[in-house]
């Protein structure tokens, strides 16, 4: 067993890295990989409360590299897959206190163990970007469908490129189908016209993101969910399955028609 | 009636295709490092520099910076003069 190490990284900050981790990592786990996430957002430690897992913290990544404690004891199994560890970030240090080659050395220690590791990057184009690509073998771009966040991904994946990491793959999350349709937000095709990258996945914007992060379960657990099956299919990609996007286009535009329809017919 | 008067004043362009074109310029400028005005000033010299060469229309001249998968590309269409209107 190799591991391969996937980074999940972002221009601008609160596109979804951290989701789209905790939902990445959860999905290939579902597909009986044996899966690691590390939260490398140094001083912002967040992938252990999107999991569920902020009670059973003892030891974090810091610790691990400054020698307060082996490798093992700062993996927290997730109880609910047969394998899947998250490696927490410290929060009360910064990005200073982890460098590149820390990084590489702690996945190098993994890879013979595990499938995948999963790391989510803090957002920007400083050390914590630098530390969280290091160790990387594929490189997923999160954006939104929007104007900053899509500036901001070209920014990074010219960067990706720069370091060697590249192609980067890109993620379109939260994407409202509907504002698409009437010509309100940019379209996967707009954004891959623009950033020529190869679209890895697209999340469409549920609220059931939200309430899955306030319970701590990861989204891609619920079968029934879309945004979950999107994260789903990010799984299956990475895996080298080859998934036809959702077509919620057609879909979402189907249903809410339907719905005009149904209430102009008994209403008006 | 409002999607008239919305037409009339131009607001009926579609949000998503502006952000598209304003996108699309932004980018070419954060990839070369260029601004708009540099950009001018790159095609003045540009016409001046051929122009002492051979004989082209500096009217007829189009510059510009086209993507190409993640690369751009300066693209010049330079109209040269025909052998006629040399003489003159
Ligand atoms: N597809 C989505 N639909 C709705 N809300 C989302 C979606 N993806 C992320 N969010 C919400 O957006 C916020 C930022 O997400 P997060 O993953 O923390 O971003 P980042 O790690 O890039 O800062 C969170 O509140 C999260 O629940
Ligand atoms: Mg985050």
């Amino acid at each position: 067993m190799a591991a391969k190490v996937v980074t999940i990284t972002s221009g601008k900050g609160g596109v979804g890295k951290t989701t789209v981790t905790a939902n990445l990592g959860t999905a290939l786990a579902s597909l009986n990989q044996k899966v690691v996430c590390i939260d490398a957002d140094i001083g912002l430690r967040n992938l252990d409360v999107v999991m569920g897992l902020e009670n059973r913290i003892v030891y974090d990544i810091v610790d691990v590299i400054e020698g307060r404690c082996r490798l093992r004891q700062a993996m927290i199994r997730d109880k609910r897959l047969p394998d899947l560890y998250l490696i927490p970030a410290a929060q009360k240090r910064d990005k200073t206190a982890v460098t590149p080659s820390d990084m590489i050395r702690v996945c190098n220690e993994l890879r013979s163990e595990y499938d995948w590791i999963v790391v989510d990057s803090p957002a920007g184009i400083e050390r914590g970007f630098r530390n969280a690509i290091a160790p990387a073998d594929l490189v997923y771009v999160i954006t939104n469908p929007e104007v900053s966040a899509v500036r901001d991904a070209d920014r990074i994946i010219g960067l990706v490129e720069a370091e060697e990491k590249g192609p980067a793959r890109l993620v379109i999350n939260r994407l409202n189908y509907e504002m698409v349709r009437r010509g309100d937000m940019l379209s996967t095709e707009d954004i891959v016209e623009l950033l020529a990258i190869e679209v890895i996945g697209i999340v469409p914007e549920d609220d059931r993101v939200v309430v899955s992060t306030n319970r701590g379960v990861p989204i891609s657990l619920d079968e029934k969910s879309l945004a979950g099956e999107a994260f789903r299919n990010i799984a299956r990609r990475t895996l080298g399955e080859t998934v036809p996007f959702i077509e919620l286009d057609n879909q979402g535009g189907f249903f809410s028609r339907l719905g005009r329809l149904l209430r102009s017919g008994g209403g008006e | 009636m409002t999607d008239f008067l919305d037409r009339l004043l131009g607001k009926n362009r579609k949000s998503a295709n502006q952000a598209k074109e304003r996108l699309a310029l932004v980018l070419i400028h954060d990839r070369t490092n260029m601004t708009s005005s540099a950009l001018e000033a790159l095609k003045d010299e540009l016409i001046e520099v051929i122009s002492r060469h051979i004989d082209i229309d500096p009217t007829a001249v189009n510059i510009e910076m086209n993507q190409d998968g993640r690369q751009q590309r300066l693209i010049a269409d330079i109209p040269i003069r025909g052998p006629k209107r040399r003489g003159r």
